[in-house]
Protein backbone atom coordinates (compact mmCIF):
# COMPACT_ATOMS: atom_id res chain seq x y z
CA UNK A 1 0.00 0.00 0.00
CA UNK A 2 3.16 2.80 -0.12
CA UNK A 3 3.12 4.90 -2.67
CA UNK A 4 6.40 5.12 -4.27
CA UNK A 5 8.03 6.73 -7.41
CA UNK A 6 6.18 4.58 -9.78
CA UNK A 7 3.07 6.10 -9.04
CA UNK A 8 3.59 9.12 -9.44
CA UNK A 9 5.33 8.90 -12.56
CA UNK A 10 2.17 6.49 -13.60
CA UNK A 11 -0.07 9.61 -13.60
CA UNK A 12 2.50 11.71 -15.10
CA UNK A 13 2.44 9.33 -18.08
CA UNK A 14 -1.36 9.21 -17.89
CA UNK A 15 -1.40 13.14 -18.22
CA UNK A 16 1.04 13.10 -20.97
CA UNK A 17 -1.03 11.28 -22.30
CA UNK A 18 -4.36 13.12 -22.39
CA UNK A 19 -2.52 16.34 -23.14
CA UNK A 20 -1.70 14.59 -26.48
CA UNK A 21 -5.04 12.86 -26.96
CA UNK A 22 -6.08 16.39 -26.49
CA UNK A 23 -4.02 17.76 -29.00
CA UNK A 24 -5.57 14.91 -31.42
CA UNK A 25 -8.77 15.45 -31.32
CA UNK A 26 -9.61 19.18 -30.93
CA UNK A 27 -7.62 20.09 -33.91
CA UNK A 28 -10.00 22.61 -34.82
CA UNK A 29 -9.87 24.66 -31.22
CA UNK A 30 -7.03 26.22 -30.59
CA UNK A 31 -7.80 27.04 -27.04
CA UNK A 32 -8.24 23.16 -26.38
CA UNK A 33 -5.15 22.25 -27.89
CA UNK A 34 -3.28 25.44 -25.44
CA UNK A 35 -4.65 23.89 -22.44
CA UNK A 36 -3.91 20.14 -23.29
CA UNK A 37 0.06 21.61 -23.73
CA UNK A 38 -0.34 23.45 -20.36
CA UNK A 39 -1.76 19.45 -19.13
CA UNK A 40 1.52 18.38 -20.64
CA UNK A 41 4.13 20.68 -19.01
CA UNK A 42 2.11 19.75 -15.97
CA UNK A 43 2.63 16.25 -16.16
CA UNK A 44 6.79 16.87 -17.14
CA UNK A 45 6.45 18.65 -13.56
CA UNK A 46 4.86 15.78 -11.68
CA UNK A 47 8.11 13.96 -12.88
CA UNK A 48 10.61 16.32 -12.27
CA UNK A 49 9.31 16.93 -8.53
CA UNK A 50 8.57 12.82 -7.99
CA UNK A 51 12.62 12.11 -9.37
CA UNK A 52 13.18 14.95 -7.07
CA UNK A 53 11.79 14.01 -4.10
CA UNK A 54 12.72 10.36 -4.71
CA UNK A 55 16.37 10.91 -5.18
CA UNK A 56 16.82 13.67 -2.33
CA UNK A 57 18.34 16.44 -5.03
CA UNK A 58 16.36 19.70 -5.16
CA UNK A 59 17.66 20.80 -8.92
CA UNK A 60 14.45 18.94 -9.70
CA UNK A 61 12.05 21.28 -8.03
CA UNK A 62 14.26 24.24 -9.20
CA UNK A 63 14.07 23.01 -13.31
CA UNK A 64 10.43 22.71 -12.42
CA UNK A 65 10.19 26.09 -11.40
CA UNK A 66 11.55 27.21 -14.96
CA UNK A 67 9.36 24.89 -16.69
CA UNK A 68 6.69 26.76 -14.71
CA UNK A 69 7.63 29.93 -16.30
CA UNK A 70 8.25 28.91 -19.38
CA UNK A 71 4.62 27.60 -19.24
CA UNK A 72 2.88 30.69 -18.10
CA UNK A 73 5.05 32.65 -21.04
CA UNK A 74 4.38 30.25 -23.55
CA UNK A 75 0.27 30.30 -22.39
CA UNK A 76 0.76 34.11 -22.51
CA UNK A 77 2.11 34.44 -25.95
CA UNK A 78 0.21 31.86 -27.06
CA UNK A 79 -3.06 33.60 -26.13
CA UNK A 80 -1.97 36.76 -27.59
CA UNK A 81 -1.57 35.20 -31.23
CA UNK A 82 -5.01 33.53 -30.51
CA UNK A 83 -6.83 37.09 -30.12
CA UNK A 84 -4.62 38.85 -33.20
CA UNK A 85 -5.59 35.90 -35.03
CA UNK A 86 -9.33 36.52 -34.22
CA UNK A 87 -8.99 40.24 -34.85
CA UNK A 88 -8.13 39.16 -38.30
CA UNK A 89 -10.03 36.52 -39.41
CA UNK A 90 -12.97 36.67 -36.95
CA UNK A 91 -12.95 32.87 -36.12
CA UNK A 92 -9.99 30.64 -34.51
CA UNK A 93 -10.82 27.56 -36.72
CA UNK A 94 -6.69 26.25 -36.99
CA UNK A 95 -7.28 24.90 -40.53
CA UNK A 96 -6.94 28.09 -42.01
CA UNK A 97 -3.83 29.62 -40.53
CA UNK A 98 -2.31 28.61 -44.14
CA UNK A 99 -4.77 31.29 -44.92
CA UNK A 100 -2.61 33.95 -43.68
CA UNK A 101 0.84 32.92 -45.22
CA UNK A 102 2.01 36.06 -47.91
CA UNK B 1 1.52 5.66 5.60
CA UNK B 2 -2.99 4.79 4.79
CA UNK B 3 -3.73 8.04 4.71
CA UNK B 4 -0.78 9.30 2.58
CA UNK B 5 -2.43 6.14 -0.15
CA UNK B 6 -5.62 7.56 0.28
CA UNK B 7 -4.72 11.07 -0.40
CA UNK B 8 -2.72 10.07 -3.71
CA UNK B 9 -5.61 8.18 -4.61
CA UNK B 10 -8.02 10.69 -4.14
CA UNK B 11 -5.72 13.46 -5.41
CA UNK B 12 -4.92 11.72 -8.89
CA UNK B 13 -8.10 10.00 -9.82
CA UNK B 14 -9.54 13.93 -9.43
CA UNK B 15 -6.51 14.51 -11.37
CA UNK B 16 -7.08 12.34 -13.98
CA UNK B 17 -10.55 12.34 -14.08
CA UNK B 18 -10.58 16.76 -14.97
CA UNK B 19 -7.89 15.97 -17.30
CA UNK B 20 -10.34 13.80 -19.02
CA UNK B 21 -13.02 16.10 -18.99
CA UNK B 22 -10.83 19.52 -20.40
CA UNK B 23 -10.71 17.67 -23.78
CA UNK B 24 -13.97 16.13 -23.80
CA UNK B 25 -15.80 19.28 -22.41
CA UNK B 26 -18.15 21.00 -25.02
CA UNK B 27 -18.07 24.20 -23.38
CA UNK B 28 -14.88 25.85 -23.14
CA UNK B 29 -15.54 27.69 -19.69
CA UNK B 30 -16.08 24.53 -18.81
CA UNK B 31 -12.72 23.00 -19.77
CA UNK B 32 -10.78 25.76 -18.07
CA UNK B 33 -12.22 24.82 -14.73
CA UNK B 34 -11.53 21.70 -15.09
CA UNK B 35 -8.02 22.54 -15.77
CA UNK B 36 -8.04 24.60 -12.56
CA UNK B 37 -9.75 21.43 -10.31
CA UNK B 38 -6.66 19.73 -12.47
CA UNK B 39 -3.90 22.39 -11.12
CA UNK B 40 -5.20 21.98 -7.49
CA UNK B 41 -5.20 18.57 -7.22
CA UNK B 42 -1.40 18.04 -8.96
CA UNK B 43 -0.53 21.06 -6.02
CA UNK B 44 -2.02 18.38 -3.68
CA UNK B 45 0.23 15.43 -5.09
CA UNK B 46 3.17 17.70 -4.98
CA UNK B 47 2.34 18.49 -1.23
CA UNK B 48 2.06 14.85 -0.99
CA UNK B 49 5.43 14.81 -2.23
CA UNK B 50 6.82 17.35 0.00
CA UNK B 51 7.40 20.02 -2.55
CA UNK B 52 5.14 22.57 -0.80
CA UNK B 53 6.81 25.55 -2.20
CA UNK B 54 6.14 24.27 -6.05
CA UNK B 55 2.58 23.40 -4.53
CA UNK B 56 1.62 27.19 -3.62
CA UNK B 57 3.68 28.55 -6.81
CA UNK B 58 1.39 25.98 -9.20
CA UNK B 59 -1.82 27.52 -7.56
CA UNK B 60 -0.66 30.89 -7.38
CA UNK B 61 0.54 31.06 -10.97
CA UNK B 62 -1.92 28.56 -12.64
CA UNK B 63 -4.73 28.99 -10.99
CA UNK B 64 -4.30 32.71 -10.01
CA UNK B 65 -3.12 33.86 -13.52
CA UNK B 66 -2.89 31.49 -16.13
CA UNK B 67 -6.42 30.19 -15.79
CA UNK B 68 -7.60 33.45 -15.31
CA UNK B 69 -6.26 34.23 -18.45
CA UNK B 70 -7.61 31.23 -20.62
CA UNK B 71 -11.33 32.32 -18.56
CA UNK B 72 -10.85 35.59 -20.15
CA UNK B 73 -9.85 35.32 -23.66
CA UNK B 74 -12.21 32.64 -23.77
CA UNK B 75 -15.44 34.73 -22.82
CA UNK B 76 -13.70 37.56 -24.74
CA UNK B 77 -13.80 35.95 -28.31
CA UNK B 78 -17.19 35.75 -29.52
CA UNK B 79 -16.92 32.10 -31.24
CA UNK B 80 -19.30 29.16 -32.30
CA UNK B 81 -17.71 26.46 -30.50
CA UNK B 82 -20.32 24.19 -31.64
CA UNK B 83 -19.32 24.47 -35.40
CA UNK B 84 -15.42 23.99 -33.97
CA UNK B 85 -16.38 20.69 -32.82
CA UNK B 86 -17.95 19.32 -35.54
CA UNK B 87 -15.72 16.64 -37.00
CA UNK B 88 -13.77 16.17 -33.51
CA UNK B 89 -15.47 12.40 -33.69
CA UNK B 90 -13.43 11.57 -36.88
CA UNK B 91 -10.31 11.11 -35.24
CA UNK B 92 -11.29 9.46 -32.04
CA UNK B 93 -10.82 5.70 -32.62
CA UNK B 94 -7.56 6.48 -34.23
CA UNK B 95 -6.53 8.60 -31.36
CA UNK B 96 -7.67 6.66 -28.57
CA UNK B 97 -5.81 3.47 -30.48
CA UNK B 98 -2.74 5.57 -30.47
CA UNK B 99 -3.12 6.95 -26.74
CA UNK B 100 -3.85 3.55 -25.55
CA UNK B 101 -0.43 2.30 -26.93
CA UNK B 102 1.70 5.16 -26.25
CA UNK B 103 -0.03 4.77 -22.68
CA UNK B 104 0.73 1.20 -21.64
CA UNK B 105 4.22 1.63 -23.37
CA UNK B 106 5.27 4.01 -20.65
CA UNK B 107 3.03 2.12 -17.80
CA UNK B 108 5.08 -0.78 -18.40
CA UNK B 109 8.44 0.83 -18.71
CA UNK B 110 7.66 2.32 -15.62
CA UNK B 111 6.89 -1.11 -14.58
CA UNK B 112 10.43 -2.74 -15.23
CA UNK B 113 12.48 0.25 -15.19
CA UNK B 114 15.15 0.85 -12.08
CA UNK B 115 17.50 3.39 -10.85
CA UNK B 116 21.33 3.32 -11.97
CA UNK B 117 23.34 2.26 -9.07
CA UNK B 118 25.42 5.30 -9.53
CA UNK B 119 22.77 8.06 -9.99
CA UNK B 120 22.07 8.04 -6.07
CA UNK B 121 25.93 9.26 -5.69
CA UNK B 122 25.87 11.66 -8.40
CA UNK B 123 23.52 13.89 -6.53
CA UNK B 124 24.47 17.52 -6.72
CA UNK B 125 21.95 19.57 -4.06
CA UNK B 126 20.54 17.12 -1.36
CA UNK B 127 17.79 18.18 0.25
CA UNK B 128 18.35 19.06 3.83
CA UNK B 129 15.77 17.00 6.40
CA UNK B 130 12.75 19.46 6.65
CA UNK B 131 13.08 19.57 10.25
CA UNK B 132 16.43 21.72 10.15
CA UNK B 133 15.31 23.81 6.75
CA UNK B 134 11.58 23.96 5.31
CA UNK B 135 11.23 23.60 1.60
CA UNK B 136 11.14 26.85 0.43
CA UNK B 137 13.91 27.91 1.80
CA UNK B 138 16.26 24.96 0.58
CA UNK B 139 15.15 26.21 -3.18
CA UNK B 140 15.84 29.36 -1.96
CA UNK B 141 19.41 28.87 -0.87
CA UNK B 142 20.18 26.59 -3.96
CA UNK B 143 18.13 28.63 -6.59
CA UNK B 144 19.72 32.43 -5.71
CA UNK B 145 23.35 30.85 -5.53
CA UNK B 146 24.15 28.05 -7.42
CA UNK B 147 21.55 28.89 -10.32
CA UNK B 148 21.27 32.30 -9.98
CA UNK B 149 21.55 33.01 -13.87
CA UNK B 150 19.02 30.43 -14.49
CA UNK B 151 16.59 32.64 -12.44
CA UNK B 152 17.73 35.31 -14.29
CA UNK B 153 17.01 33.85 -17.54
CA UNK B 154 13.36 32.83 -16.04
CA UNK B 155 12.43 36.61 -15.73
CA UNK B 156 13.91 37.71 -18.98
CA UNK B 157 11.92 34.83 -20.65
CA UNK B 158 8.79 36.47 -18.43
CA UNK B 159 9.50 40.15 -19.81
CA UNK B 160 10.17 38.68 -23.56
CA UNK B 161 6.87 37.02 -23.02
CA UNK B 162 5.21 40.29 -21.74
CA UNK B 163 6.40 42.66 -24.29
CA UNK B 164 5.45 40.43 -27.01
CA UNK B 165 1.73 40.17 -25.32
CA UNK B 166 1.62 43.40 -25.57
CA UNK B 167 3.04 44.10 -29.24
CA UNK B 168 0.80 41.56 -29.95
CA UNK B 169 -2.54 42.39 -28.90
CA UNK B 170 -1.78 46.55 -28.66
CA UNK B 171 -3.97 48.44 -31.73
CA UNK B 172 -4.02 51.92 -33.01
CA UNK B 173 -7.37 52.74 -33.84
CA UNK B 174 -7.42 55.22 -36.85
CA UNK B 175 -10.42 57.58 -35.55
CA UNK B 176 -10.12 57.74 -32.43
CA UNK B 177 -8.51 61.48 -31.54
CA UNK B 178 -6.01 60.68 -28.94
CA UNK B 179 -4.10 63.19 -26.50
CA UNK B 180 -0.77 64.74 -27.68
CA UNK B 181 1.11 64.85 -24.83
CA UNK B 182 3.99 66.81 -26.61
CA UNK B 183 1.72 69.92 -28.51
CA UNK B 184 -0.12 70.64 -24.69
CA UNK B 185 3.22 70.33 -23.49
CA UNK B 186 4.64 72.64 -25.32
CA UNK B 187 1.76 75.67 -24.97
CA UNK B 188 2.73 78.43 -23.78
CA UNK B 189 0.56 81.60 -22.59
CA UNK B 190 1.61 83.99 -25.74
CA UNK B 191 0.27 81.49 -28.16
CA UNK B 192 -2.44 79.80 -26.07
CA UNK B 193 -4.18 83.38 -25.25
CA UNK B 194 -5.43 85.99 -27.63
CA UNK B 195 -6.53 89.75 -25.90
CA UNK B 196 -8.79 91.39 -27.96
CA UNK B 197 -9.99 95.09 -27.82
CA UNK B 198 -13.76 94.84 -27.64
CA UNK B 199 -15.61 98.26 -28.68
CA UNK B 200 -18.98 98.60 -27.52
CA UNK B 201 -21.68 98.51 -29.79
CA UNK B 202 -19.72 96.62 -32.71
CA UNK B 203 -18.71 92.83 -31.53
CA UNK B 204 -15.85 91.02 -32.57
CA UNK B 205 -14.56 90.28 -36.37
CA UNK B 206 -14.34 86.65 -37.20
CA UNK B 207 -11.53 85.02 -36.70
CA UNK B 208 -9.48 84.79 -39.97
Amino acid sequence: MTIGLGHYLAVGAILFTLGTLGIFLNRKNIIIILMSIELILLSVNINLVAFSTHLNDIVGQIYALLVLTVAAAEAAIGLAILVAYFRNRGSIAVEDVNLMKG
Amino acid sequence: MIVHAIFFYLFACVCVASAVMVIAAKNPVHSVLFLILAFVNAAGLFVLMGAEFLAMILIVVYVGAVAVLFLFVVMMLDVDFAQLRHGALQYLPVGILIGGIFLAELLLLIGVWTIGPGIPHAITAPIPPVASVPNTAAIGQVLYTRYVYFFEAAGLVLLVAMVGAIVLTLQHRVRVRRQNIGEQVARDPRTAIELRRVRPGQGLETNP
